[in-house]
C-alpha cells in the first residue's frame, strides 16, 4: 500500500519529533535501569544469603559482628542517650501544657521502639559502617583482589558479601535494643532528673502501655532495614567498576556516596510501607 | 600431533565498541612455557584473562583440551578451573591480610589441610620467595618487587597444573627479573606445570620459553619456538621485538641473540675468506646446585658480574657478545686470532679474580649462608677456538664449547671464601 510518505520523510519525521521524546526516552531509560539494578540486587541478595549457611562461615561472620555491631555500639549508645534526653524535655513541655506529664515515660519508650530506634539506628549504622563496607569492597573490586578470588575459585559472595550481610541482620536489632534502652534512660535523665517528674510514674507508664507487639514490630523493622543497607551498601561497592559516570577510585567515591544515600531514603520509604502493614 | 591443552579460534573481543582482540587463533600445549609477546595495550592481558574465564569472548571459540568450553558443564568447567592459577599483573594482594595470609588464603579456603600442613607449605613457598622477614607485614608495607614475589608465590602455593603469570617480572630490578624467570623455569621442570606467560623480558624470557606467541594489531601473528621468531620476517619484528630488546642491556651490558647474529654476520661479510676470527664460550657451571644453595638471585649476580667484565676486556676490542642461554655467553672477536684471543682471556681471568668477584658473599643474604649446609662452588669455564671468514660461527661456537675448560673456581661455606 502506497502511504504517499518516502523513506526519507518517515525519517525526517522522526528527526523533527525527537526532542518531543526526548524527556520520556530519559525517564524510560532510568527507569528500565532502576528496575534492572532492583532485580540484581534482589539475586544478589538471595545468593549472598544462600551462601551464609555453607562451611567456614562462622568466623567471617563474627569478625563482620565485631565491624558492624559492637564497633558501633559507642556512637550508637550516645545517639541513643541525647535522642532520648530530647525526646522527654520536649514532651515534658509539650504535655504539661495539658497537665498529663505522666505520659512522658510511654511517648518516649514508643517513639523509641517503635520508630526511632530502628530508623536511627540503620541511618546510623549506614553512616560508619555502611559506607566503610562499600568503600572496602569497592576498593578491592577495582584493585582486582575480588578477581583474585574467582581465580582462586573462592566464591566473592560468599568470602566477601554473604559474611556482612549476616552480620548486618543479626547486629541490627540487637543495636536497636541497645538505643531503645538508653533512650528511655536519657528520658528519664531529662524528664525526672532534670525537670522532676516523679520516676515511679514514668517507668510505671511505660511497663503499663509498651506491649510485646510494639517490640517485636520495631525489630521486624530493623531486620528490614539491616537487609536494605547491607544490600545496598555491598551492591555499590561490588558493582563500583560497572559505574557509567566515574572510574576507579572515583567510581568508589560516587559508590560510597550513593550507597549512603540510596540506604538512607530506603529505609525512610520501607518505614511507612513496613508500618502500615504492621499497623 | 598432540592435542592442544587451551585453542583460540577466531576468538574477538571488544570494550564498548573497541576492539581488543580481533580473530585471535593459538594453540597452548600441555607441559610447555608458552609466552606472550607483544607492546603494552596490545591485549595480552585480555588474553590471559580469557583463559582463566574472568572475561568471555564476544564470539569465537575457546577449547580446553579439544572441547569447547560452552559445552562443557558447570562442574567440567569448574574442575578444570581449579587447576589453574594466575598471578595478576597488578599483583592483587589482599591488602587487609599479610604475606602469610595472602599465600595461605586459598589453601585455607579451598582445602581440608590442616594448620600444620598448610602452615608447612605456606613456610616453603615464602623461603623460596625469600620473604621469611616480611611475613607479617601488609602489602602496602613493601615495596614494588616483594608484592610481585608474594604474589608468585601465592600462585604457585596450590601446586596448580597450568599457571598464568601477567608480567611476572615487572618493577623488578635486572638481577631480580632474571631470578624470578629462572625460578620459573625451574618450578616448571620439577613440577611439570604448564606455564603461560605475558612478559616484556626479550631475550631473557626466550630461555625459558617452548614456544613463542606474538600478539599485534590484535591478532595473534606468530606461533613457534623462540627459535622460529628470530626468522620470522614480519613488521613486528622490527617494531616491537627491536623496542623491547634495548631493555635487555639492563642486566647484562651485551647483544641480544639477534643484534649478535646480524653484526657477525655484517662482520664476516666484510673479511676476507682466509682472515681469522675468534670465538670464545664462557659458561657458568652447575647453576642448579648453586641455585638449591643460595637461591637464583646468586646465580644471576654471577652471570651479570661475567657479563660485566666480558665487555670490559673483548667489547673493547670490538668484540661482540651475547647471553646465548641461561648460563652461557659467547663472545666473537672478529680481528683477533687465537693467541692474541688467549692473551685477552688471561687478562680477563686476572681482572676477575681480582676484582669481579671479591664481595662474592654479598650476593647473598646472611640468611641463607647461616642457612646453608655444607659448601657451594662457582665454576667459570671458557673454550677458545678460531675459524676463517668462510667458517659458519655456529661451527666455531661448537669447537669453542669442545675445548672449555674451567679458568676460575670459588668455593663457599659457612666460614668463607675460598678463590
Amino acid at each position: 500500500m502506497n502511504t504517499g510518505i518516502t523513506g526519507e520523510n518517515k525519517m525526517e519525521n522522526k528527526e523533527w519529533s525527537a526532542p518531543f521524546f526526548r524527556p520520556f526516552n530519559a525517564v524510560g531509560r532510568v527507569v528500565i535501569e532502576w528496575v534492572d539494578h532492583l532485580g540484581a540486587a534482589t539475586i544478589f541478595l538471595l545468593a549472598a544469603l544462600w551462601k551464609s549457611f555453607r562451611a567456614r562461615q562462622f568466623a567471617k561472620v563474627v569478625s563482620q559482628l565485631y565491624y558492624i555491631g559492637a564497633r558501633s555500639t559507642a556512637i550508637i549508645l550516645l545517639i541513643s542517650l541525647f535522642t532520648g534526653m530530647v525526646l522527654g524535655l520536649q514532651s515534658y513541655h509539650a504535655l504539661a501544657k495539658f497537665g498529663a506529664q505522666g505520659a512522658v515515660g510511654i511517648l518516649v519508650a514508643l517513639s523509641l521502639i517503635r520508630e526511632l530506634g530502628p530508623v536511627l539506628t540503620a541511618i546510623m549504622v549506614t553512616a560508619r559502617a555502611g559506607s566503610a563496607i562499600t568503600a572496602e569492597i569497592g576498593i578491592q573490586r577495582i584493585s582486582e583482589q575480588i578477581d583474585a578470588l574467582q581465580t582462586m575459585r573462592i566464591d566473592p559472595l560468599k568470602h566477601v558479601i554473604s559474611p556482612r550481610i549476616s552480620a548486618a541482620i543479626i547486629s541490627f536489632p540487637i543495636l536497636a535494643t541497645f538505643f531503645n534502652l538508653v533512650g528511655i534512660i536519657g528520658g528519664y535523665i531529662s524528664s525526672v532528673l532534670l525537670l522532676g517528674l516523679n520516676p515511679g510514674i514514668y517507668f510505671n507508664s511505660i511497663q503499663a502501655n509498651v506491649e510485646m507487639k510494639d517490640i517485636t514490630d520495631g525489630l521486624i523493622k530493623t531486620i528490614v532495614f539491616a537487609v536494605i543497607v547491607a544490600t545496598v551498601c555491598c551492591y555499590q561497592g561490588y558493582y563500583a567498576h560497572q559505574r557509567k559516570d566515574s572510574h576507579g577510585a572515583k567510581a568508589v567515591g560516587m559508590a560510597t556516596t550513593s550507597a549512603v544515600v540510596i540506604s538512607c531514603v530506603l529505609i525512610l520509604v520501607a518505614d511507612y510501607v513496613v508500618t502500615s502493614f504492621l499497623m | 600431533m598432540t592435542e592442544p591443552l587451551i585453542e583460540f579460534k577466531d576468538v574477538t573481543k571488544s570494550f564498548d565498541g573497541n576492539v581488543v582482540l580481533d580473530g585471535i587463533n593459538l594453540k597452548i600445549y600441555e607441559g610447555e612455557v608458552t609466552t606472550i609477546i607483544g607492546l603494552s595495550g596490545a591485549g595480552k592481558s585480555v588474553l590471559l584473562k580469557h583463559i582463566i574465564g574472568l572475561l568471555t569472548a564476544d564470539s569465537g571459540t575457546i577449547y580446553y583440551r579439544g572441547t569447547p568450553v560452552s559445552q562443557m558443564t558447570r562442574q567440567e568447567i569448574k574442575d578444570a578451573l581449579a587447576k589453574m592459577s594466575y598471578m595478576f599483573q597488578s599483583n592483587a594482594l589482599f591488602d587487609s591480610l599479610t604475606v602469610y595470609e595472602n599465600i595461605a588464603l586459598p589453601l585455607q579456603e579451598k582445602t581440608n589441610l590442616g594448620k600444620d600442613e598448610i602452615h608447612r607449605k605456606v613456610m616453603a613457598r615464602i623461603e623460596q620467595a625469600e620473604l621469611a622477614a616480611e611475613i607479617d607485614k601488609f602489602p602496602s608495607e613493601l615495596s614494588g618487587g616483594m608484592q610481585k614475589r608474594a604474589a608468585l608465590a601465592r600462585a604457585l602455593v596450590t601446586d596448580p597444573q597450568i599457571v598464568l603469570f601477567d608480567e611476572p617480572t615487572t618493577g623488578q630490578d635486572p638481577v631480580r627479573k632474571n631470578a624470578i624467570l629462572g625460578m620459573i623455569a625451574q618450578y616448571q621442570r620439577k613440577f611439570g606445570f604448564t606455564a603461560i606467560l605475558v612478559s616484556h623480558e626479550i631475550p631473557d624470557v626466550y630461555f625459558i620459553s617452548n614456544r613463542v606467541l606474538a600478539l599485534y594489531d590484535k591478532k595473534i601473528v606468530f606461533q613457534g619456538t623462540p627459535e622460529e621468531l628470530e626468522n620470522f620476517d614480519h613488521p613486528f619484528n622490527d617494531e616491537v621485538i627491536s623496542s623491547l630488546e634495548a631493555f635487555q642491556k639492563e642486566l647484562t651490558g651485551l647483544y641480544s641473540l639477534r643484534q649478535f647474529k646480524m653484526l657477525n654476520s655484517a662482520q664476516l661479510k666484510r673479511k676476507k675468506s682466509h682472515e681469522p676470527y675468534s670465538i670464545v664460550v664462557f659458561t657458568l657451571e652447575d647453576v642448579n646446585s648453586i641455585t638449591a644453595h643460595l637461591g637464583h638471585d646468586a646465580v644471576h649476580e654471577a652471570i651479570r658480574r661475567m657479563c660485566l667484565y666480558v665487555d670490559k676486556h673483548f667489547g673493547i676490542l670490538g668484540g661482540l657478545s651475547t647471553r646465548f642461554n641461561t648460563s652461557e655467553i659467547v663472545t666473537m672477536l672478529p680481528h683477533s686470532d687465537i693467541t692474541e684471543t688467549r692473551s685477552i682471556l688471561d687478562e680477563f681471568v686476572k681482572d676477575f679474580k681480582g676484582q669481579g668477584i671479591s664481595d662474592l658473599r654479598n650476593w647473598t643474604g646472611v640468611r641463607r649462608l647461616v642457612a646453608m649446609s655444607g659448601s657451594v662452588t662457582f665454576t667459570i669455564a671458557a673454550g677458545i677456538a678460531e675459524g676463517q671468514a668462510v667458517t659458519k660461527v655456529e661451527t666455531v661456537i661448537g669447537a669453542a664449547r669442545e675445548n672449555k675448560k674451567a679458568i676460575w673456581t670459588a668455593t663457599m661455606s659457612r666460614q668463607g671464601v675460598n678463590i
